[in-house]
């Protein structure tokens, strides 16, 4: 059984060889998922161009004024929110099993904030006018309404956006240069450009990891606010359901949660189609997947927590939706959002289940399944049942916007797929880090502590691992 | 909400609205509805649509929940669980009728949810909707605990009014397109009617100062315009065969529905209103949610 999270005998020139391989030469299967994902988002043009010309009507209604678009955004908005707890707060707490795998994992981030950022202009009425929530200096002196948490959003998620794809850049930049070292033709322009000139010599390394650190530390403050804010677009109302104190933590730990499960589809996919078995180890796959299990049962808790603030707290709407939530109309929908974020993690508690793969792919897939329903659960019934009880209404999203939350899901495969092509999705000088490290340590005394695993040193567990040495 | 006003009025901004926020009112437009004498007729609806040139959407639409019906007449059955199944309209006593308009409530939801400021409050104390600066991300719906806002989910200035129907639309208001929310606006085409024929004929109060509503003082505008109270009247007012509803100035003691709140001891600015006996008939939609609405509802009074 692999108990190390990496082979500290691999070669460094190996580890250029592997990264760099993965990304010449895309196969048969690469250009098939391209048309595929070029497809969806083709799928999902039409009908925006649908919408644009006739309406909104293709797929709302009153009083349904929010549907699959701002379930969908929230989703995505979410599934950004792993790549940051990866490469910034493992990073400051020095767990470094996330060196091999947090590339992608920023990656994701960033293209799913892209992805996000698309709902709320295909969502609004008349998106040639978005721009408006913008504060930009015009001569009729309107400013947007800073007391909105529509702009609140608009802030942070184009913050988080920036501060990610920079963060995704500057971690960037030593690789690029390997990359610029082995590459010819327009690549070779391209990463000479983009490297910054990077020799790897002692000042750069040292305003590196100045740099680094710094925007380590910016960005997990800001990654908590983005979903805390997002959340407040519903906590901020005076809506039942949507007018919840827990909100905020609740979308943090939903987001984590989601996006930990794509991290871990992304990581079988990428081990899988890229040979990284010698980077992306079972035994990282465990713990991200202890991680996710972790994540699942706060998410839990909040939900329990919700259910009996609303409970013991006697407003009789509030209650009444709840009472909904379980046996009305979406019921199915809630029940399934229960069973995929409550009970399917505890999949992850059983190490057979965790080290088998497939399992955890489909396991993987079907948490986000859930925690998508667990969006749209926050977003429908609210709307279907609200203070009167006149507009007391459920409505089944449309072709239209199914279409168009189908298509994103290309959108963001496309931009993923071009990624992997053109920038290494592992990090080659963060792995021969580990690597270097992993090698002191094996060769230490705390070695048999490093790899322990449970049950393996019954008498050594004083000693606390680390990279003290290093 | 300019950078300038901001600055230089900060203090009114932080104030609340017990003191007219940042406002000075010069009016103050409110409404009563008599349920007793409502019939649930739907005039007032169809006043609605021709005074404030409502697309008609059509029974397709209508179902799926497309219709703009600013003034919409709320239908209630006395019996409970009769759900969706439509079961026999025959009932003991009858449907309940609720005439239904935007209730420009001084603290409303929809305001601060806004993004772009389209909707405000003027010193008119309307709660008004600002067609163009809309951009439709439909957030004041979702947070009109009412859901009496209303979203041009299509274009219908087409089909809505085909020649020569499109000589009927009211030029004193604007035709709108899809894309953006509207809602009761109290006539406000006729408001401004009436105060600037007040204005004409020099019919000004020159001083400002403070005027009370009940116990809730309001700031008000030096050189207000004096409309006479049933100088004008709204669609719905003008159009209602048994005048259950009417319409008025409340900062003006003497107005019409400034008596009837009086009379039966509807406060602004209250979650809820004490009734010391039953002859007190007055109560206003989901106060207790503090939106604290300008339209009071009379009860239905019904043998047992």
């Amino acid at each position: 059984m692999q108990t190390k999270d990496i082979n500290e005998d691999i070669k460094w020139a190996q580890i250029n060889k592997d990264v760099l391989r993965s990304m010449e030469n895309p196969r048969m299967g690469y250009w098939i998922a391209v048309a595929m994902c070029v497809a969806m988002v083709g799928v999902a043009l039409t009908a925006e161009i649908l919408q644009y010309t006739t309406g909104m009507g293709n797929a709302k209604n009153w009083p349904h004024m929010w549907n699959l678009y701002i379930a969908t955004f929230i989703f995505w908005i979410g599934m950004s929110h792993s790549g940051t707890l990866l490469s910034a707060i493992l990073h400051i707490i020095r767990s470094d099993w996330r060196k091999p795998i947090y590339r992608f994992a920023e990656a994701m981030t960033t293209f799913s904030l892209m992805t996000a950022g698309l709902f709320p202009v295909i969502h609004v009425g008349r998106l040639w006018n978005i721009y408006w929530t913008l504060p930009y200096v015009s001569d009729r002196g309107i400013w947007p309404n800073f007391r909105s948490p529509l702009i609140w959003d608009a802030f942070a998620v184009f913050t988080y956006l920036t501060s990610s794809a920079l963060f995704l850049f500057i971690g960037m930049i030593p690789d690029l240069a390997i990359c610029r070292d082995n590459a010819k033709g327009w690549r070779k322009k391209l990463y000479t450009a983009l490297s910054l000139g990077w020799r790897g010599d002692d000042r750069q390394w040292r305003n590196f990891r100045k740099t680094y650190l710094l925007m380590a530390c910016f960005l997990i403050p800001l990654a908590v606010s983005v979903h805390s804010i997002v959340s407040s677009d519903f906590a901020m109302s005076i809506m039942p359901g949507w007018h919840v104190t827990t909100f905020p933590p609740y979308f943090v730990a939903g987001a984590l949660y989601s996006g930990c499960a794509a991290i871990i589809t992304l990581f079988i996919c990428l081990r899988y189609f890229f040979r990284f078995e010698e980077y992306m180890t079972i035994p990282i796959l465990e713990k991200t997947c202890k991680l996710t299990f972790a994540i699942a049962m706060v998410w839990t808790y909040l939900n329990l927590i919700e259910f009996a603030s609303v409970w013991y707290g006697h407003n009789a709407a509030e209650k009444e939706l709840l009472i909904a939530k379980f046996t009305g109309p979406y019921s199915p929908f809630f029940w399934a959002m229960l069973f995929f974020g409550s009970v399917l993690p505890f999949t992850l508690a059983f190490e057979k289940l965790r080290r088998h793969i497939p399992t955890m792919f489909v396991v993987s897939l079907l948490l986000n399944v859930g925690m998508w329903l667990e969006r749209w659960m926050i977003v429908s019934p609210t709307l279907s049942m609200g203070y009167h009880p006149i507009a007391f209404d459920v409505m089944w999203p449309t072709m239209v916007s199914w279409a168009i939350v189908f298509g994103s899901f290309g959108w963001f495969g496309l931009l993923f797929l071009v990624f992997v092509k053109i920038f290494p999705s592992i990090s080659m000088y963060e792995v021969k880090e580990m690597v270097y490290h992993r090698r002191r340590v094996a060769r230490d005394e705390q070695a048999h502590v490093f790899h322990r695993r449970t049950g393996d040193h019954p008498s050594s567990g004083t000693a606390t691992p680390g990279l003290e040495g290093a | 909400m300019s950078l300038r006003n901001l600055l230089e009025n900060w203090g009114d901004y932080r104030k609340g609205r017990e003191q007219g926020g940042h406002h000075k009112y010069e009016h103050m437009w409110g409404m009563a509805i008599d349920l007793n004498l409502c019939i649930g007729c739907n005039a007032c609806s169809v006043a609605c649509y021709a005074e404030n040139n409502l697309a008609v959407v059509g029974k397709e639409k209508f179902e799926k929940g497309h219709a703009l019906h600013w003034m919409r007449v709320e239908r209630y059955w006395d019996e409970p669980n009769l759900g969706e199944a439509r079961v026999s309209e025959y009932q003991v006593h009858g449907a309940s009728f609720v005439p239904t308009n935007c209730q420009n409530c001084n603290a409303a939801t929809c305001e601060p949810v806004c993004p772009v400021a389209a909707t405000y409050h003027t010193p008119d104390g309307l709660n008004a909707q600002v067609y163009n600066r809309c951009i439709g991300s439909r957030y004041c719906s979702n947070n009109c605990p009412y859901r009496l806002r209303y979203f041009n989910f299509w274009s219908y200035y087409e089909s809505s009014w085909p020649a020569p129907l499109h000589m009927q639309l009211n030029p004193d208001l604007t035709v709108r397109d899809k894309g953006v929310m509207e809602k009761c606006t109290f006539c406000v085409q006729r408001i401004r009617a009436a105060k600037d024929k007040a204005k004409m004929e020099n019919r000004v109060v020159a001083e400002g100062g403070v005027v009370n509503v009940g116990d809730q003082p309001f700031k008000v505008a030096p050189g207000r315009a004096k409309v006479q109270d049933m100088e004008f009247q709204t669609a719905c007012q003008q159009t209602c065969p048994t005048s259950a509803i009417s319409f008025g100035d409340m900062l003006n003691p003497d107005s019409q529905v400034s008596k009837l709140w009086r009379s039966h001891q509807v406060e602004l600015g209250k979650t809820s209103q004490k009734k010391p006996n039953p002859e007190l008939r007055g109560y206003r939609l989901l106060e207790e949610l503090n939106t604290d609405p300008r339209v009071m509802f009379l009860e239905r009074v019904r043998e047992v």
